[in-house]
């Protein structure tokens, strides 16, 4: 809400300056986000007088005039087009320094000499406007300051104002505040009733008085809409950021803007009948006064004649019944809408005005009449015209009703943590228009007034009390509350844990937006279909992520690009994926690396990082976390097929380790070998709890062989025979060589494994173990078809 | 026995000019060893009488001796020598770069949170997580913010269908974890929160960090003191706090929260607004089964990303989420 200072101070004037008065207001919860001069700064500039106008000589568009400055006449060439006898305008005299900085300096334009200048509105930095002179009124005192004249020592204060105050929506609200602050009253306008000089009223009808539960019309007659509308309401108007059309719409937003009740004026010759509240019927069409042609539907609430929609309830008119130069007879409009049938209603047409803005908020339900009155007295002061009797129709029991509130003292006192004393609270009470119905013994009843509506419980009561007596006079005390202690799950590792784990391994971590590209994540995870979002941002942030990777892939190109060839980057997060019945939202930790292993160094470091440095990686993160995992040879459509493990824990899935598939890679532009893991973070949390063995006191015994085995069987599948058959007292099983070469023929591979048995309680003997050992390779030999190499 | 002395000094002179340990070695074989000369000199002693014997038995061990004690320095000078020599051989230029993984570092968000969790957390603060596709009852109903409230419109709310939507605070999280429990509460909820709105001060993706205290007895002016010393814990600073009266659906009282952050061109101070908070507002309670009437609570909230902007000075929001190394780096 924007209103001029000098506006508001009609109203109410506390002595204190500007910067003050916004500091007060914002502190009171009317936050302020701006200012603004009304005016550019400029200097020299008077009320002229244009005394003749000749054509120029030698230029067709120009006019050389003679204006008065009050105390001389001098040349002036000028090309506005609306430049004529007797017209009183700004006139920047020679010596005289517009905004910007521009100084005004004797001239010849096109050979004719001009002294000064004669003034647009854009000139002055009143507005943008630069169509032609700015007019100033016929009775404008010729030579006066035209700053002094039009009282351009003020400002625009920009108040954003929180959806609960629709009450400080006004000039009316925000004096009333600001009396409040200060301890002074407003000074409001006297608003008489109109006495009608003519008997014809409207006809009006409300059938959805739920949506409208006051509706009142009037019928003024014989106005003539080509009169001005005052400069004194012109500038009103301009400084609150709102625009002149004419008399009739100004009038109507200077009262919406004083008082805080919007009105709407029609034309009466284009109302067949007369007028019908109603919901609109499904397939109805109105063009609006912006010109847009509207489908309405029947949740909308519009104001129709007796044979077509002519108005939006509470949001905007339509064109066809709209005021204009040629209107003769004016019905004026001021209603109370039900704000919880006009929420959101101005939105769906792609609409915000400032008549919507205030109804959704709650306008006050006992206004309508005087805005009536105040406006017609308005009208006739400029157009004229014949006024009629008001028509008011009302549903009672639609209205809101009046709420009365008890507020209890110990309750105002334990939630603000301080006893206020009981004067103080009534003094801020009745100055906030909170009328003291009754003392109570605890208390106070409370009657609301109706331009509060938001104030419905006793906290409501609790936080005016708290609000006008300063947050920042209330006591700052410590919270006292349960020291209980909270149970601490020792198995499961806190997430700091596992993030600090890949800090120490050289990981940046990442967060990647939960939203990705549809496309980059159908290359990587094509099996799944992202939850999309109804309204997204734009079309690559317009679906849910079903894996992390969409996120990091994205990153690494984008350092990639940045000249960062060594990347290793993790992340933890939720991943989203729909279910049968929902939504399946899990955390996830996941990670990308590509380029050097360890930072290029002074003996080596120019390794590439392969599928085996990261497991071990994350082999050590299982160590720290506690669990086992087993590495399965899989397929993942975003992997290499001859590169990709499956990670489960007791034989459940527990995520995916491997190198990018070199498909994806190359449609995703991205360089060198990378290897990704995702893991389900629920999964791998929870590791175990030590539980202490004894120490065997007896020697461990090492046997090493090395097997000529094919090399389509996995070490996990030698692992596991060699365990199956090693007995109860292997404690280790290594593999220590790994070698393929020619001479093992085509297809094998040796491997070397060492042993190593323990025994809790003795010494094991030669011959035990020479019996385990050879039970190994025999069963390495039978069920797998492994020769001893020699 | 005239012999021996010249036997002594031969044998000192050969030990002087030993230059290694191994010649040393020979000369201790060659004079001392069992067949050495000197010792050879004991079978001499048969043929003396029972009387001289001592007497010159004890000539042979004091030759024997001297000789030793001879080898013995000399073998320590040159041990000594051959490890200064083997040191001086194996010295190396400490000044280079060791070798190794270097670190990586958390996210600047993740280190602000942790570093929020754990103020919090040391006053018996419990983190509390939950789902960030959201419902509307969690996210907006049950926080006082029907479904007609002009409210809505501050919260640009990405929708998937009309009843679900990415929760645009974490403050479902509290109604969720009020209807899994029993109160007193106290607890703070972190997480990554999502509004429709992306330009230079807004990411359609950010942080949030809201707490929850409900106790018997809790007032605004605890509210007070608990958002005033955690800036200034959080800051490490003695900052001036002010307390603005604001509006939330979910609380009344509401306060804005501003922190004094430098001058205004006119001297006066500057002020920064930094959190939301206020006491809970008796409509949360009643749709978390909470007797307003025996329990009261305040609740706050603080964008992530802008205490650390203010913390670590970062100018642009939108970096936080391009996660270019260059800039991630400098929050190891």
């Amino acid at each position: 809400m924007k209103f001029s200072e000098q506006w508001l101070r009609e109203w109410v004037n506390p002595s204190i300056g500007s910067q003050d008065l916004m500091d007060q207001i914002t502190m009171a919860g009317l936050e302020v986000d701006g200012f603004e001069p009304v005016a550019g700064e400029f200097s020299g500039v008077v009320v002229g007088e244009v005394l003749s106008v000749a054509p120029h000589p030698d230029a067709d568009k120009l006019c050389v005039c003679q204006v008065s400055d009050g105390q001389q006449t001098v040349q002036v060439v000028c090309g506005a087009p609306n430049v004529r006898d007797g017209l009183k305008v700004p006139f920047a005299v020679v010596g005289a320094v517009l905004p910007g900085n521009f100084k005004i300096k004797k001239a010849k334009l096109r050979g004719q000499p001009s002294e000064g200048m004669l003034c647009s509105e854009s000139e002055l930095a009143l507005s943008e406007n630069h169509d032609g002179l700015m007019e100033l009124p016929a009775d404008a005192p010729v030579g006066q300051d035209v700053a002094e004249y039009l009282k351009l020592n003020d400002i625009t204060i920009d108040v954003d104002l929180t959806p609960n105050r629709s009450d400080c929506l006004s000039i009316r609200g925000l004096a009333r505040e600001v009396g409040v602050l200060n301890s002074l009253l407003a000074n409001a306008p006297e608003i008489e009733p109109v006495e009608a000089v003519h008997s014809e009223v409207p006809d009006i009808r409300v059938q959805a008085p739920a949506g409208c539960p006051r509706y009142l019309g009037r019928i003024l007659r014989n106005v003539n809409l080509q009169a001005e509308t005052p400069l004194w309401m012109q500038e009103k108007l301009r400084r609150s950021g709102v625009r002149s059309i004419d008399a009739a719409v100004d009038v109507t937003n200077y009262v919406m803007l004083e008082l805080g009740q919007p009105m709407h004026a029609f034309d009466r010759e284009e109302i067949a009948g007369g007028i019908i509240v109603r919901m609109a019927a499904a397939g109805e069409k109105l063009v609006l006064l912006d010109g847009q042609e509207v489908e309405l539907t029947p949740e909308i609430l519009v104001i129709a004649d007796h044979e077509k929609p002519v108005a939006i309830a509470g949001v905007m008119g339509g064109e066809n019944s709209g005021v204009g130069d040629k209107t003769r007879d004016l019905v004026l409009e001021s209603a109370y809408f039900d704000p919880i049938t006009l929420a959101g209603k101005a939105r769906q047409f792609g609409l915000h005005t400032d008549a919507s803005h205030r109804f959704e908020r709650g306008v006050d339900y006992q206004l309508a009449r005087d805005a009536m009155e105040r406006a017609t007295w308005l009208l006739m002061d400029i157009v004229g015209g014949e006024p009629g009797e008001i028509v008011e129709v009302v549903s009672d029991e639609h209205l809101p009703k009046p709420r009365i509130i008890d507020l209890r003292e110990q309750r105002l006192a334990s939630v603000l943590g301080l006893a206020i004393h009981r004067t103080t609270v009534e003094e801020i009470l009745s100055r906030l228009g909170l009328h003291v119905d009754k003392l109570l013994k605890d208390g106070w009843r409370i009657s609301v007034p109706s331009f509060r509506p938001d104030i419905s419980i006793e906290e409501d009561l609790i936080e005016e009390v708290g609000r006008i007596y300063g947050y920042n006079n209330l006591p700052v005390t410590e919270p006292t509350g349960s020291l209980g202690l909270r149970a601490r799950d020792e198995a499961v590792r806190p997430l700091s844990a596992i993030r600090n784990f890949f800090v120490a391994q050289g990981y940046q971590e990442a967060i990647t937006y939960s939203f990705v590209d549809p496309k980059v994540q159908q290359l990587i995870d094509p099996e799944r279909e992202g939850i999309a979002l109804a309204n997204p941002i734009s079309a690559d942030l317009s679906v849910m992520r079903t894996t992390l990777w969409s996120g990091l892939l994205k990153t690494v190109v984008h350092n990639q690009n940045r000249q960062q060839p060594r990347i290793r980057l993790f992340e933890t997060g939720l991943r989203f994926e729909k279910t049968g019945e929902g939504i399946d939202q899990q955390p996830m930790l996941a990670g990308v690396v590509v380029g050097n292993q360890v930072q290029e160094n002074w003996v080596n470091g120019r390794r590439t990082a392969d599928f085996f440095d990261v497991k071990g990686e994350l082999e050590s993160l299982f160590r720290v976390l506690g669990i086992e995992i087993q590495f399965l040879a899989s397929q993942h459509p975003a992997l290499h097929p001859g590169q990709t493990a499956q990670l489960l824990r007791n034989g459940e899935h527990v995520g995916w380790l491997g190198s990018l598939h070199p498909q994806v890679q190359k449609n995703l532009e991205l360089n060198g070998t990378i290897l990704m893991f995702e893991l389900f973070l629920n999964s791998i949390v929870t590791g175990y709890v030590p539980n202490f063995k004894d120490v065997s006191k007896f020697p461990e015994v090492r046997r090493d062989l090395a097997i000529i085995i094919g090399s389509d069987v996995a070490f996990a599948q030698v692992e596991h025979v060699a365990r199956k058959h090693a007995g109860e007292h292997l404690t280790a099983l290594r593999v220590f060589d790994v070698y393929e070469g020619e001479n093992l023929g085509e297809g094998n591979r040796s491997l070397a494994l060492s042993l190593f048995w323990q025994h809790p309680e003795r010494t094991l003997n030669e011959d035990e173990v020479h019996s385990l050992f050879n039970g190994v390779i025999d069963a390495l030999k039978e069920e797998l078809g492994a020769t001893l190499r020699s | 026995m005239d012999n021996l002395e010249q036997l002594v000094q031969d044998g000192l002179n050969a030990v002087e000019q030993a230059d290694n340990l191994q010649a040393l070695d020979h000369i201790r074989v060659e004079y001392l060893g069992k067949k050495g000369v000197i010792t050879q000199q004991a079978k001499t002693l048969g043929k003396l009488s029972a009387e001289e014997r001592p007497a010159a038995g004890q000539k042979i061990n004091e030759a024997k001796g001297q000789v030793e004690q001879a080898i013995n320095t000399r073998r320590a000078d040159l041990e000594k020598v051959a490890i200064e020599a083997k040191l001086a051989s194996e010295s190396i230029d400490v000044t280079l770069p060791g070798r190794g993984q270097d670190l990586g570092g958390l996210h600047p968000v993740t280190r602000t949170l942790q570093r929020i969790e754990d103020i919090f957390a040391r006053a018996g603060y419990s983190v509390e997580q939950g789902p960030e596709i959201e419902d509307d009852y969690h996210n907006f109903e049950a926080l006082n913010i029907p479904g007609h409230h002009p409210a809505r419109a501050m919260h640009d709310t990405f929708y998937f269908n009309p009843g679900t939507l990415l929760r645009t605070h974490t403050s479902p999280v509290q109604i969720r974890t009020m209807e899994a429990g029993k109160p007193p509460f106290r607890m703070i909820c972190p997480g990554r929160v999502y509004r429709c709105d992306s330009d230079m001060t807004h990411t359609p993706m950010f942080h949030q960090v809201e707490g929850l205290l409900i106790e018997k007895n809790v007032s605004f002016a605890d509210l007070k003191s608990t958002v005033e010393e955690f800036l200034r814990v959080f800051f490490e600073r003695d900052l001036k706090v002010r307390f603005r009266p604001s509006y939330f659906p979910f609380t009344e009282p509401s306060a804005e929260v501003d922190i004094e952050w430098g001058r205004e061109p006119d001297g006066s101070i500057k002020w920064l607004e930094v959190m939301g908070c206020g006491m809970v507002h008796p409509k949360v309670f009643e749709h978390c089964g909470i007797d307003a009437e025996e329990y009261r609570g305040f609740a706050f909230g603080l964008g992530v990303e802008r205490l650390a902007m203010l913390r670590y000075g970062v100018k642009d929001l939108r970096m936080f989420f391009e996660n270019d190394l260059r800039f991630l780096r400098q929050f190891r």
